[in-house]
Parts: structure tokens; C-alpha cells; sequence
């Protein structure tokens, strides 16, 4: 099967991973870290059909310091099953992310967090208010503290805010998908 | 638990999140490990990036910055091809993957407004590229080898030379961002990024090996790094058509 000077053993595991460092904008968004190309280029597919939808919030870090480095990565199905993925970089002063994308047919969006200090991304959910969140498989099995961390809060009617925080009395839950 | 579709992850193959000797995981880690669940249908699926929407040069970060700034120059340092295949756990090639890469110039140094590292810019030298997987998950850069560089955490540490990968394979579940090294690089073992990785055979699974065969002649050296992104159990495989 693998023939040639590969980096592979003969039993296959996963690629390990490593931190996506604070110069992932170079890369994945190059427009931020001002590299000027692609600027017409992002892969981003954020709109789709359904109502609008903002979705934004910091990064915290242990010490309650924003995470100004994050990339984050979103991705859901829009009301017609259609894919919906996209890209926000934190602000390099502020941390805030936003996404403006539509609701999702889920009870939530998936999220994605890269950054320094981060040895391997970072899965977790923001769920959106609404009356399927008792049904849900996940947050049933869950105390009303903990589930609390993965719900956006609106601020108004189709802004939400989703602040994720690494460490602390209020982590976020990380998932194994 | 077939609600689990995929090969879960080894977590103890991965580097920790929390590594001391790499500061900045002290405050960043989270306590918790991860909670494994069963992906919700979104989940199941992923990006879809189509070939036609790179542009040709995508791949080529010896020409792509210089030709979308109309610069003249070609860049300083060792041409490379870097290339190799990707792969699920269970061998099988992943065709359509869309890999990004982004690295530093020749002299270690990043164009990112954040960066400011003594060493110059490269003005035909911008750093990013990527390409989608053949039929085969197989794909190929042209390059100039990253110069290593020197990097704060408490004292000043150098990171070997690198570069920074973002591969989609075809489900969330899938998605990987990793780091290159080169073979023979005397940096690789004092990096507590690398060293954040508990075994040895997974640094060495990271470490790109020499490939003098897929050379191009009087032009660049080469150098293959095949990649593995987790698989499908075999009895889900077996038992279930694909997204049953
Ligand atoms: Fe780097």
C-alpha cells in the first residue's frame, strides 16, 4: 500500500495533531494577518436559506483574558439541508468573532476554536434558544449548570452571543464528535 | 456504539492540551476532556470545497504571492515539492480534500501583521497556499523551505522548521490541523510544541521524509508527507450505506 520514504508506520493512526499557532490567519484567513491575496477568495458559504442570524462572542483564557488569536470555524445545515461553513477570526484587540450566517435546522451550530497554546482544536455546540432543547440527546443528559455554557444568549432578535471559556468555574464543554 | 460512527480519537496518540513546558497551554487548556458524544447529522457531514474554485497557482507558493502582486522576484531559499497522500485510518485514500498550508520565508520570518521578527520580509514571498486531493488523496505544493525561528515561552525556544497544515476530510468528525518538520532537523526534539506529543512514533509521523525520486531536476528537491485522517468503524462500514 505504501511504498516510498513515507512518514507512515505500516498501522495506520491519526496524523497527531498540533497547535494551529497565532499566525494561523496566514493560512486560513490571509486577508487578517494582511497578506494580500485572495481577497475575493474566501471559501466561506454562509448564507443560506432561512432567517438571518449573527452569531458573536469572545475566547476567554483561564485567567478571563480574551483569546485574541482564535480562529473559529462554523458549520450547520441551513432549512434546506443545505451545508453552511465558515471562518471568523477574533479581533486581534478585542476577541470578538462574528459570524453572520442564518438559524440553523439544528438546535445548534457546530464550532470549531484554533489557536496558540491550543495542541488540538477544540469542538463544542451553541445552541439557540428554542423548545427542541428539551428533546435534545446531548443537553438532556446534563445538569442545568453545566448545559448553560453551550446555550447563545440573545441580545436581540436575531443576534446571539456565544462566549466560550477555556478554563474556569463556567468551561465550556469540549466535545468528541 | 454504532451511534459513534467513526474510529474514535486516540487521545493519548494527540498531544495533551495541557503541556507545561509549552506555556501557553497553562492557561488555555481546558480542565474537562472532551465529552464524547454521537455526532448530530450536521456533524456527519462537512465542507464540501470544489477544485475549480482554487485558483491554478494555489499550490505554488513559489509563484502565487509574486504573481497576485505582479512582483517580478522569485523567492529566496531551498525550492521544494512537498507531497504526499491522504488517508483514513482504514487506508482507504480521501479524494477531494481541501489542504491549506501556511509557513514563515527562508529566514524564519512570517508575513503576519503580528509578527515581528528581526528577519526581513520576502517581498515575492507571501506563505499561503493549498489544493485539493486527486482520486487518489494524492497532492502536491512547490515551496521554499521555512527558515526556523526563535519564539518566546518564559526563555526564548527556536521552533525546527515547519509547516502549518489545515486538512477537511469529509466530516466534521475528520477535520485536522498539524505541523510538517523536516527529517534530520536537530530542532525537532527541543521543541515543547513537539514534545507536547507523548510517543515517538507519532513525532516521527510528523516528520516529512526526503523523497530524491519525485525530485524535479535542476529545480527543486522533494519531500513526501502522507497524511492520516480518522476512519469509519468497519462494522458501521460493513452494517450501514454511508450517512445511514
Ligand atoms: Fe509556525
Amino acid at each position: 500500500m505504501i511504498e516510498g520514504p513515507s512518514n507512515l508506520a505500516s498501522t495506520l493512526k491519526e496524523t497527531p495533531s498540533q497547535t494551529a499557532g497565532p499566525y494561523v490567519h496566514i493560512g486560513l484567513t490571509p486577508t487578517v494577518a494582511d497578506v494580500a491575496m485572495r481577497v475575493a477568495d474566501a471559501l466561506d458559504v454562509l448564507n443560506g436559506a432561512g432567517e438571518r442570524m449573527n452569531l458573536e462572542g469572545v475566547v476567554y483564557d483561564g485567567a478571563g483574558a480574551p483569546v485574541t488569536d482564535a480562529l473559529l470555524e462554523m458549520y450547520q445545515l441551513d432549512a434546506d439541508g443545505a451545508p453552511l461553513w465558515g471562518r471568523a477570526a477574533a479581533d486581534f484587540e478585542t476577541g470578538l468573532f462574528r459570524f453572520q450566517t442564518v438559524r440553523p435546522a439544528d438546535p445548534f451550530v457546530s464550532l470549531l476554536i484554533f489557536a496558540r497554546g491550543v495542541n488540538i482544536h477544540l469542538h463544542t455546540r451553541a445552541y439557540l434558544q428554542t423548545d427542541a432543547l428539551e428533546a435534545d440527546p446531548v443537553l438532556s443528559q446534563m445538569s442545568e449548570d453545566r448545559r448553560s455554557t453551550l446555550i447563545a444568549q440573545p441580545v436581540d432578535a436575531n443576534r446571539f452571543r456565544f462566549d466560550i471559556h477555556l478554563q474556569g468555574p463556567k468551561e465550556t464543554i469540549f466535545f468528541d464528535v | 456504539m454504532s451511534d459513534r460512527p467513526f474510529i474514535p480519537r486516540d487521545r493519548d496518540w494527540h498531544p495533551p492540551s495541557l503541556h507545561p513546558p509549552y506555556r501557553s497551554t497553562v492557561k488555555r487548556a481546558p480542565a474537562a476532556r472532551p465529552l464524547a458524544i454521537a455526532p448530530g447529522r450536521a456533524e456527519l457531514s462537512g465542507p464540501v470545497f470544489a477544485a475549480e474554485t482554487l485558483h491554478p497557482l494555489d499550490h505554488d507558493l513559489i509563484a502565487n504571492y509574486a504573481a497576485a502582486l505582479g512582483v517580478e522576484a522569485k523567492p529566496i531559499g531551498e525550492r521544494l515539492i512537498v507531497h504526499g497522500r491522504v488517508l483514513d485510518e482504514n487506508a482507504r485514500p480521501i479524494p477531494d480534500c481541501l489542504i491549506e498550508i501556511w509557513q514563515a520565508n527562508a529566514g524564519g520570518r512570517y508575513r503576519h501583521v503580528n509578527d515581528s521578527y528581526l528577519a526581513p520580509l520576502d517581498p515575492a514571498f507571501g506563505g499561503c497556499g493549498r489544493c485539493i486531493t486527486d482520486g487518489q488523496g494524492r497532492y502536491a505544493f512547490r515551496t521554499i523551505k521555512p527558515g526556523p525561528y526563535p519564539w518566546p515561552n518564559g526563555d526564548n525556544e527556536w521552533r525546527p522548521a515547519h509547516i502549518h497544515l489545515s486538512i477537511f476530510g469529509h466530516a466534521l468528525s475528520q477535520r485536522l490541523v498539524t505541523q510538517l518538520y523536516f527529517e534530520g532537523d536537530p530542532l525537532i526534539a527541543l521543541c515543547p510544541i513537539v514534545n507536547a506529543i507523548p510517543d515517538q512514533a507519532a513525532v516521527d509521523q510528523l516528520v516529512a521524509r526526503l523523497d530524491m525520486a519525485k525530485q524535479a531536476p535542476f529545480d527543486a528537491l522533494a519531500y513526501r508527507f502522507d497524511i492520516v485522517l480518522r476512519g469509519r468503524r468497519q462494522t458501521y462500514f460493513e452494517n450501514k450505506r454511508e450517512g445511514g
